[in-house]
């Protein structure tokens, strides 16, 4: 078996008596769709701050792609190629949608010690930027305010903004999040083409979605990883069942 | 940037650079005094802009790199040494010796804590200032001018005039460079987002720290020119008051908008100079009191023109502010 792209080791972050992630172990393998679910309050976005480097872990272990990150900031883990997505959607607002992607590029194409020449002018930024955005399907939308782009169209823009990394692994915090049925389906379509060329961890409440995509799920509760395991295999969990996903939820996902 | 936009800041350097002959028509030479001062603060307001406006980097100590720009000049010139070729250079080193240590400490901080924290330091050095006996104290002391020999004399007052308006529309046209580059759309995206310039890989605090210290020689070249303009050199160049001149001056033209500053600094001193004397023609006695009629103007601005006095020109494109 390959080497997983991401190994957890016995996480612990608690604020103050609480325990916000107790102990975790988590792995991700080459290619792997690994989703996190479980209730409000269950760690999940306290899991993703520590792995892309925002938070730092009271204990334990993280190792990417055969480099043990624990320590590094998160600008040094993007630079190894960790990317991730925000649940609460995270753009610059001031900036068009494609000075945003351009943006993710710049930070990838050495250091920003430049201070004569236009950046947004510079072919080298915005020429991927722009084929990436056609990608997308937000070609059209490349030089509007992000500010003035449609909530679903943010979301885009915030996942074009993390592919624009070049990532090797992809966090994606309820990409989802706040999306109407069509727009949910867009990006379920799109994260759908990204499998295989990008690991990803997901972070999800829509079980569509999740069970939809997911090649292996880890279910999170209180902070524990009660579970992990195939969709089946989840489904058919009656820890999880319990804790989690209630019978009608469960049976008809 | 639109055509109006353009044509205001050509008209604005024209008049400048029409200003000495002028004065010398009318016989007023105040005036040519008065306009250098508004360009010499133009360029504190302008590089304060770079990090204000753009960096969102709320310094309230900017007049540190005033005060210690003007300090290059004046103990050189204590010891005798007017030579402007060192000063100028010193000044610039300085000034931004100075901003690297106190932004690599403040910029850890960020919020209410950057502004108070900016501001302590500042008033850190003031006092320093004032405890230097041997540079005259609280009292200051006199300056000369600086020498650039066989290039041009300063002791005329129009060639030091022409310096500083050459200075202005370089910081100007360095600003515009500087905010549209690479760095510039990283500090622009730090201000913007810092937690997200973090996640797609920018370590933002050495962009910031940068800027931070090129905003602080820029100031420092500012303090270099009011040394040279004033032949004087006082501690209250590095007063907290004077920091927070310059900061209205850039609120009132327009944050983040590079050349608004320097439309707040013409009409900060403008209407420092004209508000007492009209107050002085209602009632004697009044002037002395002008900040009382000051505020109203500051609380009037701050009202209807959000954006600055630069905010008030009609503009159809956004990125200039």
């Amino acid at each position: 078996m390959a080497d997983p792209i991401l190994k957890v080791e016995g996480l612990i972050k608690h604020f103050g008596g609480v325990y916000a992630v107790d102990n975790v172990d988590f792995e991700i393998l080459p290619g792997e769709i690994h989703a996190v679910i479980g209730p409000n309050g269950a760690g999940k976005t306290t899991f993703v701050a520590q792995i892309s480097g925002l938070l730092a872990p009271d204990a334990g272990r993280i190792v990417f792609d055969g480099h043990d990150v624990t320590a590094l900031s998160a600008p040094q883990r993007s630079q190894l190629g960790l990317a991730r997505s925000f649940q609460i959607t995270s753009i610059f607002r001031n900036f068009t949608a494609i000075e945003n992607v351009a943006l993710s590029i710049q930070a990838h194409a050495g250091h920003s010690f430049r201070f004569w020449r236009p950046a947004m002018s510079d072919p080298e930024l915005i020429g991927p930027a722009r084929k990436l955005l056609d990608e997308i399907g937000l070609g059209a939308r490349a030089d509007i305010l992000a500010s003035n782009l449609a909530h679903g169209e943010q979301r885009q823009l915030e996942i074009a903004m993390a592919l624009a990394t070049g990532p090797k692994l992809l966090l994606l915090d309820e990409p989802t999040a706040g999306m109407g049925p069509e727009d949910s389906e867009r990006i379920r379509v799109f994260l759908a083409g990204l499998k295989g060329t990008y690991s990803m961890l997901l972070i999800e409440h829509d079980m569509d979605t999740v069970f939809a995509l997911a090649d292996r799920i880890t279910v999170l509760v209180y902070g524990k990883a009660i579970a992990t395991g195939t969709p089946g295999e989840i489904r058919g969990n009656d820890a999880v069942r319990a804790a989690y996903l209630g019978e009608d939820e469960a049976v008809g996902a | 940037m639109t055509r109006l936009k353009l044509a205001v800041i050509i008209v604005a350097f024209v008049a400048l650079a029409l200003v000495p002959p002028v004065a010398h028509l009318i016989d007023e030479p105040y005036y040519l005094s008065l306009f250098a001062r508004i360009m010499v603060f133009a360029i504190a307001a302008v590089s304060l802009d770079l990090i204000l406006g753009y960096g969102g980097m709320i310094s309230f100590g900017h007049a540190a790199y005033l005060g210690t720009g003007a300090y290059a000049v004046a103990v050189f010139s204590f010891y005798g040494i007017d030579n402007g070729w060192l000063q100028l250079p010193m000044a610039i080193i300085a000034s931004a010796l100075v901003a690297l240590v106190i932004g690599a400490i403040c910029l850890r901080t960020s919020g209410i804590y950057f502004i108070m924290i900016t501001l302590a330091f500042t008033q850190m050095l003031y006092f320093l200032g004032i405890s230097l006996e041997v540079y005259g104290g609280d009292d200051g002391m006199d300056a000369n001018r600086s020498e650039f020999v066989s290039w041009f004399d300063l002791t005329e007052d129009i060639n030091l005039y022409y310096l500083i308006l050459a200075f202005l529309i370089l910081s100007v046209y360095i600003g515009y460079r500087l905010i549209n580059s690479r760095f510039g759309m990283v500090i622009r995206g730090s201000k913007s987002n810092d937690l997200r310039m973090q996640a797609i890989g920018f370590p933002t605090f050495r962009y910031k720290l940068m800027g931070f210290v090129i905003a602080g020689a820029m100031c420092g070249v500012a303090g270099f020119l009011l040394a040279n303009l004033t032949e004087f050199l006082t501690p209250e160049y590095m007063h907290w008051f004077r920091s927070g001149e310059i900061m209205i001056m850039t609120l009132m033209g327009g944050m983040g908008t590079l050349f608004g500053p320097m439309f707040g600094a013409a009409a900060f001193i403008l209407l420092e100079e004209w508000i007492p004397e009209l107050l002085e023609l209602i009632h004697q006695g009044w002037g002395e009191h002008w900040w009382v009629a000051f505020g109203p103007v500051l609380v009037i601005l701050v009202l209807f023109a959000k954006r600055g006095l630069w905010g008030l020109i009609p503009d159809r494109s956004r990125n200039d502010g």
